[in-house]
């Protein structure tokens, strides 16, 4: 069964090996085009050719980038800058384009395009990955089949036993070599193919810019809304009540009872007034999320919902305040959206959390089809997820039933537990330290007796200074100790490090 | 009849103590703070309370937790619980145990002077006062009950009536009938939604207010 598995495993890594090699060979001639490429559009004047060779490269470039993911594992973004916008026409209908004007896009479009790609800095580490791959990653993830195919070329045809006898080590070593192959050529294309730092962070502000303007906007809207909301309820109410106390004031001499009705009606429209202020503040940030927290809020809401809902909660601590706000109301549309145009009558939310993310989840069991581009509710939703780099899956297929996970990353505000102290230390004595028994007291006291000069210098070499049977002992234990002082202190940097780049980015 | 109050808003604290006063009531604490309440309920054991559910120091539901701890202490201690917003949840943690003695009130209940009273009366004397906000949206919630869909609209009112803690004289009243139509219609309601009858007002009141609840 085991046996089976691994030569299941062998041969698909080898083949993966195999393939990984024809698709570099096949780059290379990519590579090649694009090489004949820069040569004619920079010698030669010829710069048509220039974009259809990068959209080449790129096409090459993707397809082991979709390779890595699906074979080594490795997650590999594209790294390319947003493409530009196509050009507009003036008011003239001319298109410009630094200081020459011309008649149609297209050429405006080109130059466009062509800046877009030779500028951006992917372009080339995607050149150099297709010139470099089959001499390195893909060399490495074909090495075993490579070495068998001319250990068979050189059995078959006679010429020597060199290669033969190499062939069949390969294969006796493939099970552990091959796979291991693949992944290399994973982490070489991850190195190449992967968008540069600088790349990552252009991104990240576009996308904070462009995300931070649709919050800005939706709060300007929100409290427009708001504004109305005062200016045409309450505020218009309670005018009406200081006109009707006056009226009343003026009659209460010459007719009480008028005055009392007076009195009645200012009453009634104060406690109007009193409902209206209620909804708009249920609108701005409903009361008993602010008292109990998100839980115990969607509880409520359920409660008021006409649907059977489920609710489960399982929190920790309370979310950061805007972003309870935004999963609340997020809830309350879908709730609103299952019922108006899904027709349920019956749903589950579920309230959980991950590492610090914040996971919602809500089902129903109505007729399904929602769609995030035509619904604007679903689209706001979105847009608040967004404000805090949120995402909504959506899945409602016709004919249901509708399933919506929101996922808010970071947003229980874990307090990371602050790096042990003991950690630094051990860190810091690791580095220092470590040196001492693996060299002076390990290595060179080796060296001295395998070179027979123990009698002479002793020096400060400990074990030089024990009896002749301990000596040995001694030494082993010492280099032994120095390494794992270099392994413990280099194991706790990498963690470390990994803590503080999984605080710092995103 | 010896009453504490608890609310933080100093005007407000000072417009129930005159009217509650006016009324003839004892107010014997009126406090501004969650601790201060728990302290002052199980110390003077009122006849009746009424809290405000946001007080400080959190400004939470801290007034709600205040009264609902000290009805854990002393079971059946009567609070009217008043507040800007009514939540079912709130009604369904403060009936759960199901020993009677609760209120729950929107703040303008305060407005009708006389009526408000009355609600007060009625906790105090172990029965209910559920705001009619709380009821609507109770029945909303069991739109698709069975049972109630099979009222008349009639009884669907006098229900409304009864799960606000109204006694059949009051709910005739209201609604211009004599209380033994009323009795006759309840009767007619216990007998639709398959509850046991009782002659107990209160008893009849938690028995309704839990069909509701137990969607």
């Amino acid at each position: 069964m085991a046996l089976n598995r691994i030569a299941g495993t062998t041969i698909a890594a080898l083949a993966k090996g195999a393939v990984l090699f024809g698709v570099a060979m096949l780059g290379q001639a990519v590579a090649i085009v694009m090489l004949a490429a820069i040569m004619l559009s920079f010698g030669l004047g010829m710069v048509f050719l220039f974009p259809s060779a990068v959209r080449l490269v790129r096409g090459m470039t993707g397809l082991n980038r979709r390779l890595a993911r699906e074979w080594s594992g490795v997650e590999i973004e594209a790294p390319y800058q947003p493409a530009p916008p196509p050009p507009v026409p003036y008011a003239d209908g001319w298109y410009r384009e630094g200081r020459n004007l011309y008649k149609t896009p297209r050429i405006p479009a080109f130059n466009r395009r062509f800046n877009w790609m030779l500028k951006d800095p992917a372009t080339w580490r995607d050149f150099a990955y297709l010139l470099a791959d089959p001499w390195s990653g893909a060399m490495a993830a074909a090495a075993p089949v490579l070495i068998v195919a001319l250990g068979v070329v050189q059995f078959a045809t006679g010429t020597g036993l060199l290669w033969p006898v190499l062939a069949l080590l390969a294969l006796a070593t493939a099970p552990w070599v091959a796979p291991w192959g693949v992944r290399i050529h994973g982490r070489f294309a991850h190195a190449l193919l992967t968008p540069t730092e600088k790349a990552r962070l252009t991104r990240r502000v576009d996308q904070l810019a462009r995300t931070r303007g649709e919050v800005v906007d939706s709060q300007a809207a929100e409290l427009r809304r708001i504004e109305r909301d005062l200016h045409d309820g309450a505020q218009a109410r309670l005018v009406a009540i200081g006109m009707t106390i006056g009226a009343a004031e003026q009659l209460v001499g010459s007719d009480p009872n008028a005055a009392k009705a007076l009195l009645a009606k200012a009453r009634e429209a104060s406690a109007t007034a009193l409902h209206e202020l209620r909804q708009v503040v249920r609108g701005i940030h409903p009361p008993v999320l602010a008292e109990r927290g998100l839980g115990d809020a969607v509880r409520a809401l359920a409660l008021d919902s006409p649907m059977r809902t489920h609710v489960t909660v399982d929190l920790p601590t309370r979310p950061q305040a805007p972003v309870e706000s935004a999963a609340y109301f997020a809830i309350s549309e879908l709730l609103t959206n299952a019922v108006r145009h899904g027709e349920a009558t019956e749903a589950w939310i579920d309230i959980s959390h991950r590492e610090g993310n914040l996971r919602v989840s809500v089902t129903d069991n109505g007729h399904g089809g929602a769609d995030p581009a035509r619904g604007t509710g679903l689209n706001g939703i979105e847009r608040r997820m967004a404000a805090f780099d949120g995402v909504l899956a959506l899945n409602s297929p016709a004919g249901g039933p509708t399933t919506a996970v929101l996922e808010l990353p970071r947003a229980l505000g874990t307090a990371r537990a602050p790096h042990p102290a003991w950690k630094s230390v051990t860190i810091a004595v690791g580095w220092t330290l470590a040196a001492v028994p693996t060299f002076p007291q390990g290595f060179v006291p080796m060296v001295i007796k395998l070179t027979g000069n123990g009698e002479t210098g002793k020096s400060w070499f400990l074990a030089l200074h024990l009896p002749e049977s301990f000596q040995w002992p001694v030494i082993a234990g010492m280099i032994a100790l120095g390494g794992a002082m270099y392994t413990a202190a280099a194991l706790l940097t990498a963690q470390a490090k990994r803590a503080e780049e999984g605080e710092g980015c995103g | 009849m010896r009453v504490v109050i608890a609310e933080d808003l100093h005007l407000l604290r000072e417009g129930l103590v005159h009217l509650l006063g006016a009324y003839g009531f004892d107010v014997v604490a009126a406090v501004e703070s969650g601790p201060e309440l728990h302290a002052a309920l199980i110390r003077e054991r009122p006849d009746v309370a009424v809290v405000d559910v946001r007080l400080p120091p959190t400004f939470t539901d801290e007034g709600l937790q205040a009264a609902l701890a000290a009805r854990k202490q002393v079971p059946g201690l009567p609070v009217l619980v008043l507040s800007q917003h009514v939540e079912q949840l709130y009604a369904r943690e403060l009936l759960a145990d199901g020993s009677g003695g609760i209120g729950y009130l929107l703040k303008d209940r305060v407005f009708n002077g006389e009526q408000f009273v009355d609600a007060v009366r009625r906790v105090a004397a172990g029965g209910t006062a559920m705001d009619p906000e709380v009821i609507a949206k109770l029945l909303a919630g069991n739109a698709r009950n069975k049972p109630l869909s099979k009222l008349t609209p009639r009884e669907r009112e006098v229900l409304e009536l009864m799960a606000e803690g109204r006694s059949n004289a009051a709910i005739g009243q209201r609604l211009y009938l004599s209380e033994s139509a009323v009795g006759k219609h309840t009767a007619g309601i216990f007998a639709k939604l398959g509850l046991a009858p009782s002659d107990d007002d209160n008893r009849r009141v938690l028995a309704v207010l839990a069909f509701l609840n137990s969607r």
